[in-house]
């Protein structure tokens, strides 16, 4: 089943890039905590060495065998969804965590990855009119997408919640959809907006509100943002240098070894090291791309569609938010924010994209 | 008409919009950190190197506590504190000596505090000492010009205006303990803060607490504030208006002066309660500069427990004043008519022991108004043989005995009323008849506490309504708005009829008014009284022990004395539980006490 010529297609433009992200990653969180003892890079460096063996296994068999697990990952993420509103660890007001007992581990994130299988299953299996797909014809992979999203968005994860509606989005509009049905939908949600304002928590209030008018929330989150936006500007063209930074190290930046990881890459490393790493991340969701236009079949096309939408939502809206272009919604970026279970979902999502890459030549 | 299934092509113009928008977002994503970092690199640049910005909380003011009539019962008063904010600190040294030479405050307590701070950001002030004086403060005004990081800060502070006398009604503040600040950060509690502790300082904590503000404050290099950038002004907490009456509280805390003990007044027709005094009371100021451990040992090892909430966790035998209950069994239970009359001698014989009167030579031939009226012993030890002690369990229950009043204030205690089964259950063997003897005159191991009996006569005085005693009235928002209102809650009613009411209430009204009732002392004009004395004993007395005064015996020895009535006797508006510690007789003790409260409260009847 292994064949050679599976390794001579090995894809090292998207191994590599991860790869630099990732170590650009650790070396960042390091400079993050320095000086707090701690060793949360530690812990994301043994993340790492099991995300690489995830792409290792995630490119290993071929990824027509992920088509056919597609109903077993889609029910398994339900399951562990399920078990983290049960069971779940509650840290600062949100259930998402389910504990191992040697490991903590966010089903929510696994839920992203399983999305996109079931999603690029649906759609591979299923015949697209012409003119594009009708209300009725999303009805069926709405519901794949409205489980996992009323879980997450339950725990509360509004940042996940977000972004598997925007892989749902991104894909279904991939597969065309008729405009009618768009200018339907658009019309039918915005009536529902003020309604939905009320089911939100007065923190996410807050943001929204400070994002709109930052003087409404000097003391909250127009207060982490405008930190972050100094931390990243002060950082000029050459950075502070490595560990320099006095925005980031733990002082004025909120959630820094996390949602606004980037802000403190950007302080030390300046404009150059900012570029270099917007420029990585676009290389993997350019190459993601590529290698959907040039899949051998439907499902791979759909599949390296849909994680590359996965990275390109994650990178779009962490940096816009710490940069004060979006509201600040908990959304983290791909390999350098702190956190296993993202770290691990972001290899297998690259494994994913190598696997489909190294079997277009086989036909 | 459908495109073919295997045919990747078919995607090739939606693959090349969907790079042509990822390219476009990106672009906007570069645009932007170009025009953060190298168009406006240099403004930010500067405004991080001088440090900047910075995060100053603004402590909210409490809510006022007022009485019932609006008289202001605490406040809040202005506080200087010095604070330390490490990171601008450029010299500890000097900065350590400059205060220790204006406060006193000595370098190793300094380094202590700024140890346990240790934690919190650096940027984040440190107090350093609360509440310091005029003097201090304006020495340091001037001295902090040359020591970057010295702040003054002003705060809010509480100042209980009586002191010491409703303390442990209202409760007091005191600095938020480690255990709780876990719990409590995130409700927004901070290390240092101040929270109630007790009372309705506690009970109303989130209500009087109000909503902190916060300055974000543009800082130079050593850290003075340069410019205020924005702010959000603190809103202060609720106003609450107890249901305390404030010249009766204080006539109840005259009457008890150098003595150990409760008074506890209420408005038998809603629960209400009018006065609550607990003796001995400390000064709730003494917390606010934070409390010695000196002066919180001493608290808590007053002999005469200090701490202790009497009027709802002292539980003592009722004694006599417990009389009504059993009166009220007996007619229920059809065991004496209104009529029916006993010989009340001066003992009881029962087995072989003499159960005596405290009246020497006895009561004579009574029924059971008189009975009630002199206070006979003998009399109740009869109908309280018959009555049984789980009959007289039921009614004592019955009048709110043994259970929480569900008082808004914790820890109260349920007393304990006794039975046959209770007392199998505890001490695995079964009731004497003999025991019941003592029930039936509240002794024994019968236990009450002081707020029980008021609600208890309460309800004689009401019609047999028994209500949850309240303590606030409402509370207020800052323009006024009532946003919390309190309603009288009826808890039951007691299993009497009105018929046993009214004799009960008449036996009352024979006690202070008719020739050879114990409360006689407590006559005023204008003001028809009913209610009862207590005289409870501390020490089982032996058979045929001489009759002592109360002077003659040790302290501890004493009896406790009980007064518990109400007035007018016809259509009462307060009911008054007095119970004075080891305080001798009831008519003696605790008489005087009630009949203070009762001027005080009816002064417009007088």
């Amino acid at each position: 089943m292994i064949d050679r010529r599976v390794f001579i297609h090995f894809d090292w433009i998207l191994f590599v890039s991860a790869m630099l992200l990732a170590i650009i990653g650790i070396a960042n969180l390091y400079s993050a905590t320095a000086g707090t003892g701690s060793s949360l890079y530690i812990k994301q460096s043994y993340w790492l060495i099991i995300g690489i063996t995830a792409i290792g296994i995630a490119a290993l068999f071929n990824y027509s065998q992920i088509e056919r697990f597609a109903y077993f990952l889609y029910g398994m993420s339900i399951t562990l969804l399920v078990a983290v509103n049960l069971f779940g660890k509650t840290t600062a007001g949100a259930k998402r965590w389910l504990d191992l007992g040697f490991v903590s581990f966010q089903p929510s994130e696994f839920a992203k990855i399983a999305l996109v299988v079931m999603l690029a299953k649906y759609f591979n299996e299923t015949s697209i009119p012409r003119q594009g797909m009708s209300i009725k014809d999303l009805m069926l992979p709405g519901f794949i997408l409205i489980v996992p999203f009323v879980l997450v968005a339950k725990q509360p994860d509004l940042g996940t919640a977000l972004i598997l509606l925007l892989i749902f989005v991104s894909i279904t509009l991939f597969m065309k959809v008729r405009w009618k049905t768009i200018a339907g939908i658009a019309a039918a949600i915005v009536p529902f907006i003020p309604f939905a304002w009320h089911f939100l928590k007065d923190y996410q209030k807050a943001r929204l509100l400070s994002f709109i008018d930052p003087k409404l929330d000097p003391l909250g989150t127009g207060y982490h943002l405008a930190q972050s936006k100094i931390a990243i500007g002060s950082g000029g063209f050459v950075g502070k240098g490595f560990v320099m930074g006095t925005q980031g190290q733990l002082k004025f930046l909120p959630e820094h070894h996390t949602d606004f990881i980037f802000s403190v890459l950007a302080e030390e490393w300046g404009f150059i090291g900012s570029v270099v790493v917007i420029v990585l991340f676009l290389i993997i969701i350019m190459w993601g791309l590529h290698i959907a236009q040039h899949s051998k079949d439907r499902f791979g096309t759909i599949l390296a569609f849909g994680v590359s939408a996965l990275f390109f939502w994650h990178v779009a809206i962490n940096i816009g938010m710490v940069m004060g272009l979006l509201p600040v919604v908990g959304v983290p970026l791909p390999f350098m924010s702190y956190g296993g279970s993202f770290l691990l979902t972001s290899m297998v999502g690259i494994g994913v994209l190598i696997n489909v890459s190294m079997r277009r030549f086989m036909f | 008409m459908y495109i073919g299934q295997d045919n990747p092509r078919e995607f090739k113009n939606v693959l090349y919009a969907a790079a042509w928008f990822v390219t476009f977002v990106f672009f906007i994503l570069l645009i932007r950190i170009w025009y953060l970092q190298v168009f406006k690199g240099k403004d930010f640049r500067e405004l991080a190197e001088s440090n900047s910005i910075r995060l100053v909380r603004t402590i909210a003011p409490r809510g006022i506590i007022f009485d019932t009539n609006g008289k202001m019962l605490v406040e809040n008063r202005p506080s200087f504190d010095i604070s330390i904010i490490p990171d601008d600190v450029k010299d500890l040294g000097k900065v350590k000596q400059t205060i220790h030479a204006i406060t006193g405050i000595t370098p190793e307590d300094i380094d202590e505090k700024l140890k346990a701070a240790k934690k919190q950001p650096a940027f984040q002030p440190v107090k350093i000492k609360e509440d310091i004086s005029w003097e201090e403060v304006a020495k340091t005004e001037i001295a902090k010009i040359d020591m970057p990081g010295v702040i003054l800060e002003i705060e809010p502070k509480r100042r209980y205006i009586f002191g010491d006398l409703i303390t442990h009604l209202i409760g007091y503040l005191s600095e938020i303990a480690e255990g709780q600040l876990k719990t409590l950060k995130k409700a927004n509690y901070r290390a240092g803060d101040y929270i109630g502790k007790y009372g309705v300082e506690s009970g109303f904590e989130e209500h009087l607490r109000g909503i902190n503000g916060g300055r974000q404050i543009e800082v130079d290099a050593l850290g003075r504030e340069v410019e205020l950038l924005r702010k959000i002004n603190p809103i202060q907490g609720n106003n609450i208006y107890l249901t305390i009456d404030l010249d009766t509280q204080i006539a109840a805390r005259v009457a008890m002066a150098n003595k150990v003990g409760s008074v506890v007044a209420i408005d038998p027709n809603n629960g209400r309660v009018l006065a609550f005094v607990s003796l001995p009371s400390f000064d709730p100021n003494i917390f606010s500069k934070g409390v010695s451990r000196e002066t919180w040992t001493e608290l808590v090892a007053n002999p005469f427990r200090t701490l202790e909430n009497k009027p709802v966790q002292g539980q003592y035998p009722p004694a006599s004043t417990f009389k009504l209950i059993t009166a009220a069994a007996a007619l229920e239970e059809g065991i004496i008519k209104p009529s029916t009359k006993i010989y009340a001698g001066e003992t009881f014989r029962f087995g072989n022991r003499d159960f005596r009167d405290w009246k020497q030579g006895g009561h004579g031939i009574i029924d059971i108004h008189r009975a009630i009226v002199e206070s006979s012993d003998t009399f109740f030890y009869q109908v309280g043989l018959k009555v049984g002690v789980d009959r007289l369990a039921y009614y004592a229950k019955g009048f709110g005995l043994g259970q929480k009043t569900g008082i808004q204030l914790t820890d109260e205690k349920p007393g304990l009323v006794p039975s046959s089964k209770w007392k199998k259950d505890v001490y695995k063997v079964q009731w004497y008849e003999g025991e019941t003897i003592s029930v039936s005159v509240g002794q024994g191991y019968m236990l009450t506490t002081p707020i029980q009996m008021a609600n208890a006569y309460a309800a004689i005085s009401n019609g047999g309504k028994l209500f949850q005693p309240q303590i606030v009235d409402r509370v207020e928002d800052l323009s006024g708005n009532i946003s919390m209102s309190f309603k009288p809650k009826e808890i039951g009613r007691v299993p009497v009829s009105d018929k046993t009411l009214d004799i009960l209430k008449k036996a009352l009204y024979g006690v202070v008014h008719e020739d050879g009732g114990t409360g006689r002392g407590l006559r005023i004009e204008g003001i028809p009284i009913a209610g009862k004395t207590g005289t409870a004993q501390v020490v089982k007395l032996k058979e045929n022990a001489k009759r002592l005064k109360p002077h003659q015996v040790a302290y501890e020895q004493r009896d406790h004395a009980w007064f518990v009535g109400f007035a007018p006797a016809d259509d009462p508006n307060i009911v008054v539980a007095v119970m004075v510690e080891h305080g001798g007789f009831g008519s003696e003790a605790a008489a005087p006490v009630a009949k203070e409260v009762i001027k005080a409260y009816l002064k417009d009847k007088l």
